[in-house]
């Protein structure tokens, strides 16, 4: 019963965290925002038996991330006062644009069939052990095909972060 | 007790469409070009929890492998993308993403 409330509750604060980092005027208050909102998608992920998985979201979306994020606001110094803003009319139509997304896709959802889960449930698939052996049996040539990606964007960066590209 | 055994995967399918939305909400609301990576950020979040929810559900782990994959993707991304938005910063001194409209018919 308190998984149940607990589920309620986090799901609250995630959607108003992350409509303040829409809606929110200071850019550094929407970075701070984001990252209530990921602490609580991080306790989803606790409540979903991926305790591992919690683990590295915090580490690397709000640990790494959002310092990326942070420093990077605080380097072009932005503020209030500096925030460009869209025409009201251009808002209102923002907003009714998401909000008839949100419609189609409520709608599409609602007409899918049911998902059976066939297997029994097992507790453990988010345990550092089996995860690993899934990672490495089954997906050993992605995981090593994105060290490579992680190094192409790490030379991209530095390229693209140079004064000037003689 | 996990709370895939309690709660019912429909109110994770709702949750994470709602949240992907306020993502879409975000890059079309705001001009702020950190922003919108930060909505981009919100859209990919839904979807990890939404693949979390699935894996949890039908007892797979290979639904949680894909989001550590988004994840690497995720963060090469924002690297690539903040380097861009400095260099953008540079030649136009603002992050207003309407200054660049040169693509733009």
């Amino acid at each position: 019963m308190i998984t149940t409330y607990l589920f309620y509750f986090l799901s609250f604060l995630t959607i108003m965290f992350a409509l303040m980092v829409v809606f929110s005027k200071n850019p550094v208050h929407s970075v701070l925002y984001l990252v209530m909102a990921f602490f609580t998608i991080a306790g989803h992920y606790v409540l979903l038996n991926a305790q591992f998985l919690a683990a590295v979201h915090v580490i690397v979306y709000a640990g790494a991330i959002m310092v990326l994020f942070l420093f990077v606001i605080m380097l072009l110094n932005l503020n209030k006062e500096t925030e460009p803003h869209k025409s009201p009319w251009l808002k209102f139509s923002a907003v009714i644009a998401a909000g008839l997304l949100l419609v189609v896709l409520v709608g599409s959802l609602k007409g899918a069939t049911n998902i059976m889960a066939t297997n029994n449930f097992d507790a453990n698939i988010g345990l550092i052990e089996n995860l690993g052996k899934t990672l490495f049996q089954d997906f050993l040539l992605p995981f090593e095909i994105s060290s490579i990606l992680l190094l192409a964007a790490m030379v991209g960066a530095v390229l693209l972060g140079k004064k000037s590209i003689k | 007790m996990s709370a895939i055994q309690v709660v019912p995967i429909e109110w994770y399918l709702l949750l994470c469409t709602v949240l992907f939305t306020i993502g879409v909400l975000g890059v079309l609301f705001r001009r702020n070009a950190i922003i919108i990576f930060m909505s981009i950020e919100i859209m990919l979040n839904a979807v990890n929890l939404l693949l979390v929810a699935f894996s949890s559900y039908l007892s797979d782990s290979k639904g949680q492998v894909f989001v550590f994959f988004i994840m690497a993707v995720a963060a090469a991304e924002v690297a690539v993308g903040l380097a861009i938005l400095m260099m953008v910063y540079r030649n136009t001194k603002s992050s207003d993403i309407d200054m660049l409209n040169k693509l733009k018919w």
